[in-house]
């Protein structure tokens, strides 16, 4: 216990201290903010009121986008979860020459298929398609850009079960699909689970995408949303806003805790090693 | 019930590697049958081709009375248990068991009833709730056994059944999987690469070496009468004196003795003699030399001499019996124990 050591400790807890508040901040004022009778910026004990809460749900887009939220994102998040989980497990079951350089272009290519320098040719693209304002064709496209760092990650997971276990079921009589169905998928059930939680955050906060392809207010997602909640001064609206961010990050959270208690247990043994 | 019955089988890998060369086999119903050899030998190959997990380049495979070389995995009556068991970890032991009925879609009540009543007969009664990773290793072994039984096949595989055990629960299992076997008279095939697992469990016995059998018989008759020096030198927990030597007058010169030979051979002719230490015994003639190493076995020691030619010779002597260390000791083999090879093939000599 030199002065030393004292100093240090110090200084350690004094940093740790201001890190914390970084991210409390912003946690704190998402709890306080949506039940204060006169929110604003700044972080002080609310007056209680839940004015802002009905004003929200009174709002003419504000529930709307939160919906057509849940369903781009279902949908994309489905497509992507079952596409990865076929394509990665016969990239990591069958032989095809440069299989690897195959997947590393498609990692490579994906960040630039969604990312902002296509953002012209895919609107083109997609006004061509008459897909512009279909929250279906958007849900599409954000599946199209997150599938192959989807397969990618997954095909590690599938790359991890064991092919006896396959065998084994095959020698007993099971087809491929009852060897995906009932051996496959439940054993890389933890990488399903990661690819699911991780391409819904992913389309839940996507901007750019629905923004581009969805012109039409009524059906834009809440992220999109979130940039037009101003009142008729161009100001931000702050009794709309902090409830409204309040319910967007709900859904992120459930999910991850629903999903860790329901698959994000692993599994011991079976395979003597 | 069917016997196994292999006909010119090769099988080949993607990178050219024949790993079964141009194999013929014959497994009787109700047999308890070895493939053993060291390891990239083929044995496992042999095995998986015979589950119809690989596909012959060649040659054909029947079961029964059916040729089953192009029937898919789960149509040919085969059930297999995996080195590694392979028991899903996501099942229970009940379910594990009953997946073979699954896969028919048999209702869940018969699933239940033949997981509990094979259960019974493996004694994991008490166990069928729990998931693959609670059990201890012998118990996941039974119930892959468990499995493969409930599969109702007729031919049973086995990938080193007992590789994956402890030294003493090896024991164990060996004695309970023979039990088994004979309780069900179930075609057994089993694949290892421990001869002495092969020479306690087996009724038949194949060795395997680069993809071919260099010997097939009875334990008894590998063990006694090895077809070739490979055979000679795998087989038998301590390796078989194998010496080399010339024929003379009817009788063969090794390590700087003279021994009854072969008849028929023309003088100078180079071969290789063989004999098992456990065969050796301390004589008035036979082959001389000097006690160099005294290894205690237990209930015996394993002694190796020194001829004067500088051949180590080995044998083992019973306890309490072991010379001294620097000793001159003269051994003879018991009568019909001296096995002569062609010094050229391996070839065992009749004689």
């Amino acid at each position: 216990m030199t002065p030393g050591w004292v100093v240090r400790r110090i200084g350690f807890y004094a940093l740790v201290a201001v890190v914390l508040a970084f991210f409390a901040v912003p946690m704190l004022w998402l709890a306080g903010a949506p039940f204060d009778a006169r929110p604003g910026f700044g972080l002080r004990w609310p007056e209680w009121t839940s004015a802002n809460v009905h004003a929200t749900l009174r709002h003419p887009f504000a529930v709307r986008s939160l919906v057509n939220s849940l369903v781009l994102c279902l949908v994309a998040t489905a497509v992507t979860t079952a596409f990865a989980a076929l394509a990665a497990y016969a990239l990591s079951r069958v032989r095809i020459p440069g299989r690897d350089a195959l997947l590393y272009v498609l990692l490579l290519l994906s960040s630039v298929v969604t990312g902002t320098a296509a953002m012209v040719p895919l609107f083109v693209l997609m006004l061509q398609l008459g897909l512009i304002d279909s929250r279906f064709g958007t849900a599409l496209v954000i599946a199209g850009g997150m599938l192959p760092a989807a397969i990618f990650i997954l095909k590690d997971f599938v790359d991890a079960v064991p092919r006896s276990y396959e065998e084994s079921a095959r020698v007993f009589g099971a087809s491929p699909r009852q060897v995906l169905g009932h051996v496959v998928l439940p054993i890389a059930r933890p990488g399903i689970a990661t690819i699911l939680v991780w391409s819904f955050v992913n389309a839940w906060g996507n901007f750019l995408l629905p923004f581009l392809l969805l012109r039409d207010v009524d059906k834009q997602p809440a992220a999109v949303l979130m940039r037009t909640l101003q009142d008729e001064g161009g100001s931000a609206n702050l009794t709309v806003i902090p409830v409204f961010s309040l319910l967007y990050s709900i859904p992120v959270v459930l999910l991850y805790l629903v999903v860790n208690q329901r698959y994000g247990f692993r599994f011991h043994g079976g395979i003597k090693s | 019930m069917a016997g196994v019955e292999i006909t010119g089988v090769s099988t080949v890998y993607p990178n050219g590697v024949r790993a079964v060369d141009a194999l013929d086999l014959r497994v009787v119903d109700g047999e308890l049958f070895a493939l053993l050899g060291p390891s990239g030998c083929g044995k496992t190959t042999l095995l998986r081709t015979i589950a119809g997990l690989e596909v012959p380049a060649a040659g054909t495979v029947t079961i029964g009375s059916r040729d089953v070389t192009r029937l898919p995995p789960g149509r040919r009556g085969v059930a297999m248990v995996f080195q590694d068991y392979a028991l899903f970890p996501h099942m229970t032991v009940a379910e594990n068991i009953a997946y073979p009925l699954r896969v028919r879609r048999a209702p869940k009540a018969r699933q239940r009833e033949a997981a509990s009543e094979v259960a019974d007969g493996l004694s994991l009664s008490g166990l069928l709730d729990r998931r693959p990773g609670q059990l201890s290793g012998g118990q996941q072994q039974r119930a892959a056994l468990g499995r493969a039984v409930a599969a109702g096949a007729d031919v049973l595989l086995l990938d080193e059944p007992l590789s994956n055990l402890d030294a003493r629960l090896r024991l164990e299992a060996r004695t309970f999987l023979k039990r088994l076997q004979h309780d069900l008279a179930l075609t057994t095939v089993f694949v290892t690469h421990d001869q002495a697992e092969a020479l306690a469990l087996a009724d038949r016995i194949a060795v395997m070496e680069s993809g071919r059998i260099r010997q097939l018989g009875t334990p008894r008759e590998v063990f006694q009468r090895p077809a070739d020096t490979f055979v000679a030198n795998f087989i038998g927990s301590t390796p078989m004196n194998l010496v080399e030597a010339t024929a003379r007058d009817g009788h063969v010169e090794c390590a700087g003795a003279r021994l009854p030979g072969p008849p028929g051979l023309v003088d100078g002719t180079p071969l290789v003699v063989g004999v098992r230490p456990e065969y050796l015994a301390p004589a008035d003639d036979g082959i001389t030399g000097v006690v160099s190493t005294v290894e205690n076995l237990g209930v015996s020691s394993l002694v190796t001499l020194d001829c004067p030619d500088g051949t180590p010779i080995s044998l083992t002597v019973p306890e309490q019996h072991e010379p001294a260390l620097g000793r001159t000791l003269t051994v003879n083999a018991a009568p019909g124990r001296l096995l002569f090879y062609d010094a050229e093939d391996g070839g065992l000599l009749d004689g």
